[in-house]
C-alpha cells in the first residue's frame, strides 16, 4: 500500500481548502482595511473594529443575537434531550415513528417554509412578534439537531449502568441525575452548541418571525449590505467568525474527549 | 487460619441441605411464574424454593430463561403470572430500589464517572448511612476483595479481574439477603475464574448470604452451587445438587447438557427385581443394567453412560465381566490427564471412552484403528425415559 499522500490527494486537498476559506480569508484580511473603498487595499488599520464599537445599532443587534440563542439554545437541550430519551428509551410506544418523524421534520425542511408557518401561527394567535418569537422560533427548529445528536449518544449507553443504580437503592429520577446526565453530558453540551451556532447565524426564521425592536446581527449585516458593503461589515463578520470557530473547537474537543474516554474504557474492558 | 477457615466451612456444605428438610422454611419462592415478551414465553410456569444461605445456581443455554427469572426476582422485569416472595414479602410491584436484593451485573455496570470508593459507597448512601459509617463499610468491602490500595481509581484503570471485585463488593456493600450473579465470571480467562470461583465460595460462607449465580457454564456451577437448576426453554428440567445432576439426571436433555455422556437408545427385553435387561442395535448380546424405575418390557428407553464409567481395553474381557462393545479406534482426543477415545462400533454408531493417564509410559498404548473392548457394570449407567 501507498502510505505517501499522491499529487492527486494534495491537489484535491488544496483546491478543496481554498474553495471553502479563501473567501473568508478575504473577508478578514478587508476587514483591516485602511480604505472606505471595500475593493482597494488602503494599508492596514483597525479603524473598523473601533468603529464597530460605537455603532449602537449594531452592538444592540449583538446583543439580540446572544440572548435570543442562549435562550433558545437553552431550552432546545432541555427539550431535545427529553425528546432523544422518549424515542430511545421507550420501546414501542403508539405513535412512536410518527412522533420521531415529526422531530426530525424541521432537520429537511426547508427555512422559509419553518418561518413562513411561525409567522402565520405568531399571527393567527396574536402574539405579538419580537425577541420572544425569535426565540421560540429557534428553539423548534434547533431542539431536533439536539436530539439527534443526544440520541446518537444513548443508543451506545449501557442500560445496565441505570439498572445497577436502581437496584442499589436509587429512585428513577435521582438515577438519571447522578448516573445517566452526567455520562451523556458531552453529547449534551455539544448538542447546546450546536444549536446555540445555528441560532446564532439564522438569517431567514428571524426575519420572518421578527417584529419592530428585535433585529439580529444577521440581520442587520443583510440589510446594512444591500445598501453597499462596509469594511464594518467585514468587521463584525469576522468577529462572529472568531466567535464561532471558537465555539465549534469546544465541541469538537469535548465529543472527542467524550470518544477517547469511551474507546479508553472498551478498550480497558476487553481486556 | 485459612486452613481453620476451609475446614469449619467443609463442616459446613457437608451438612448443609436445608431442601430435603420439609419444615425449613424458604428464603425465596418462586411460585408458577410465568413471564411473557409478546408472543415469546421466556420463563413458562416455574416454581422453585431457594433456602437462606444457600448458593443457588440457575445453569442453561442462551435463552433458556435463566437471566429473565433472575431479572424478575430483581423487580427489573414484572412477572407476567404468578409471584415472587422473599422471606414472605410478596414482591408484586415492588420497584428494584425498594427490594432487599442486590445483583452484580455481568458487564459489572461499574459507574464510569465515579471511583471505586464512590462505587462501592453508593449503596450505603442510597440507604441513608451516615458519612463515618459508609466510609467503615467501603473501607471493610475494600479489605474484602483485596483492593485497599485502588481506592481512588476509575474503574477503566482497573484491569479485568480487579473490576470484578469491584461489582461484587458494591453489590455486597448493602448487605442484601439476596445477592444475584448474572454470569459473574463470564469476562474472566480460565485460570483467574477458577480461582474466583472458590473466593466466591469463601465470601458466600463467611457472609452467610444467600446466593443466586446465572450461568452457562456448567463447570462453574457444579463447582460453586449447592444445588443446581437445569433450564432449557423457559421450563425448569432439573433442580438437584450437583452430584445428583451429574449422576442422576432426569432426562436427556440434563444428561447431555452437563458433562459429555453416551445415550444409546434401547428397548427394555426383561426386568428382574432392579435388573433390567436391554436389547440395543449396537451390540448383539442384551445389556444388564441395574435400575430402580417403574419401566416394563417393550418400553423404550436411553441409557445414558458417561466416558468415565467404562473401561476400554485391547484384550478381549472374560465373559463375566458384564456388558461389552467390540468397536475400533475411530479417533483419540489426549487432554494429558485423560485420554478420550471415539470408538467406532460395527454398525457406524460412535461411543466416548475416556481413561486416565496414570502412567507416564504405557507398553501398549491404545492407538488408531486398533480393535478394542469397552466393558462397563450394571451400575454404570442411568436408564431414562424421556
Amino acid at each position: 500500500m501507498n502510505r505517501g499522500p499522491t499529487w492527486f490527494n494534495v491537489t484535491s486537498l488544496v483546491l478543496g481548502f481554498a474553495f471553502l476559506y479563501i473567501p473568508i480569508l478575504l473577508l478578514i484580511i478587508y476587514s483591516f482595511n485602511g480604505s472606505r473603498l471595500v475593493t482597494i487595499w488602503g494599508g492596514f488599520s483597525t479603524e473598523w473594529y473601533v468603529a464597530l464599537l460605537h455603532d449602537e445599532q449594531l452592538l444592540d443587534a449583538v446583543w439580540v443575537t446572544l440572548r435570543v440563542a442562549a435562550l433558545s439554545s437553552l431550552v432546545a437541550t432541555v427539550l431535545g434531550t427529553l425528546a432523544a430519551i422518549a424515542l430511545t428509551r421507550y420501546g414501542r410506544f403508539t405513535g412512536r415513528s410518527v412522533f420521531s418523524g415529526m422531530t426530525y421534520a424541521p432537520l429537511v425542511m426547508p427555512e422559509v417554509i419553518t418561518g413562513l408557518s411561525l409567522l402565520l401561527l405568531f399571527v393567527a394567535i396574536g402574539f405579538e412578534r419580537g425577541f420572544w418569537t425569535i426565540m421560540l422560533a429557534h428553539t423548534t427548529f434547533t431542539m431536533c439537531f439536539v436530539a439527534v445528536v443526544v440520541q446518537s449518544r444513548l443508543v451506545t449507553f449501557d442500560r445496565s449502568l441505570e439498572e445497577a443504580a436502581l437496584d442499589l437503592g436509587c429512585s428513577p429520577a435521582k438515577t438519571f441525575f447522578i448516573i445517566t446526565l452526567p455520562l451523556i453530558l458531552p453529547a449534551v453540551i455539544s448538542g447546546f452548541m450546536l444549536a446555540f451556532t445555528l441560532s446564532m447565524d439564522d438569517l431567514v426564521i428571524a426575519s420572518f418571525t421578527t417584529g419592530p425592536g428585535a433585529t439580529t446581527l444577521p440581520m442587520r449585516i443583510y440589510s446594512q449590505v444591500r445598501m453597499g458593503v462596509t469594511p464594518e461589515i467585514n468587521a463584525i463578520c469576522t468577529v462572529m467568525i472568531g466567535f464561532i470557530a471558537i465555539i465549534v473547537l469546544i465541541a469538537s474537543i469535548a465529543t472527542k474527549h467524550q470518544e477517547t474516554v469511551r474507546r479508553r474504557e472498551e478498550q480497558a474492558a476487553a481486556q | 487460619m485459612a486452613k481453620a477457615r476451609t475446614q469449619t466451612i467443609g463442616a459446613v456444605r457437608r451438612t448443609f441441605s436445608p431442601w430435603t428438610d420439609p419444615s425449613a422454611t424458604p428464603l425465596i419462592r418462586f411460585e408458577n411464574v410465568v413471564k411473557s415478551f409478546g408472543a415469546f414465553t421466556a420463563v413458562n410456569h416455574v416454581s422453585l424454593d431457594i433456602y437462606e444461605r444457600e448458593f443457588f445456581a440457575l445453569l442453561g443455554p442462551s435463552g433458556c430463561g435463566k437471566t429473565t427469572l433472575m431479572r424478575m426476582l430483581a423487580g427489573f422485569e414484572e412477572p407476567t403470572e404468578g409471584r415472587i416472595t422473599l422471606a414472605g414479602q410478596d414482591l408484586t410491584g415492588v420497584p428494584p430500589y425498594e427490594r432487599p436484593v442486590n445483583m452484580m451485573f455481568q458487564s459489572y455496570a461499574l459507574f464510569p464517572h465515579m471511583s471505586v470508593a464512590d462505587n462501592i459507597a453508593f449503596g450505603p448512601k442510597q440507604a441513608g448511612m451516615g458519612k463515618g459509617e459508609i466510609a467503615a463499610r467501603v473501607e471493610e468491602m475494600l479489605a474484602l476483595v483485596k483492593l485497599e490500595s485502588f481506592a481512588k481509581r476509575k474503574p477503566h484503570q482497573l484491569s479485568g479481574g480487579q473490576r470484578q471485585r469491584v461489582a461484587l463488593a458494591r453489590a455486597v456493600a448493602n448487605r442484601p439477603k439476596v445477592l444475584l450473579l448474572d454470569e459473574p465470571l463470564g469476562a474472566l480467562d480460565k485460570k483467574l475464574r477458577e480461582e474466583t470461583q472458590f473466593e466466591l465460595m469463601d465470601l458466600q460462607q463467611s457472609l452467610g448470604m444467600t446466593f443466586l449465580i446465572v450461568t452457562h457454564d456448567q463447570e462453574e456451577a457444579m463447582t460453586v452451587a449447592d444445588r443446581i437448576a437445569v433450564m432449557n426453554h423457559g421450563v425448569l428440567v432439573q433442580v438437584d445438587p450437583p452430584a445428583t445432576i451429574y449422576e442422576q439426571p432426569a432426562t436427556k436433555y440434563v444428561a447431555d447438557f452437563i458433562g459429555d455422556v453416551n445415550i444409546i437408545a434401547c428397548k427394555v427385553e426383561g426386568c428382574f427385581g432392579s435388573d433390567l435387561r436391554l436389547a440395543t442395535s449396537l451390540t448383539p448380546h442384551p445389556l444388564q443394567v441395574t435400575h430402580s424405575g417403574d419401566q416394563k418390557p417393550g418400553d423404550e428407553v436411553w441409557l445414558a453412560i458417561r466416558p468415565e464409567k467404562m473401561r476400554i481395553s485391547l484384550d478381549a474381557p472374560d465373559a463375566a465381566a458384564g456388558n461389552c462393545f467390540e468397536g475400533e479406534i475411530w479417533d483419540i482426543g489426549y487432554l494429558g490427564d485423560l485420554s478420550v477415545y471415539h470408538v467406532e462400533l460395527p454398525c457406524g454408531t460412535r461411543i466416548k471412552v475416556s481413561q486416565p493417564n496414570l502412567s507416564r509410559v504405557v507398553e501398549r498404548p491404545i492407538t488408531w484403528e486398533d480393535k478394542v473392548y469397552v466393558t462397563f457394570t450394571p451400575h454404570a449407567g442411568v436408564v431414562l425415559s424421556r
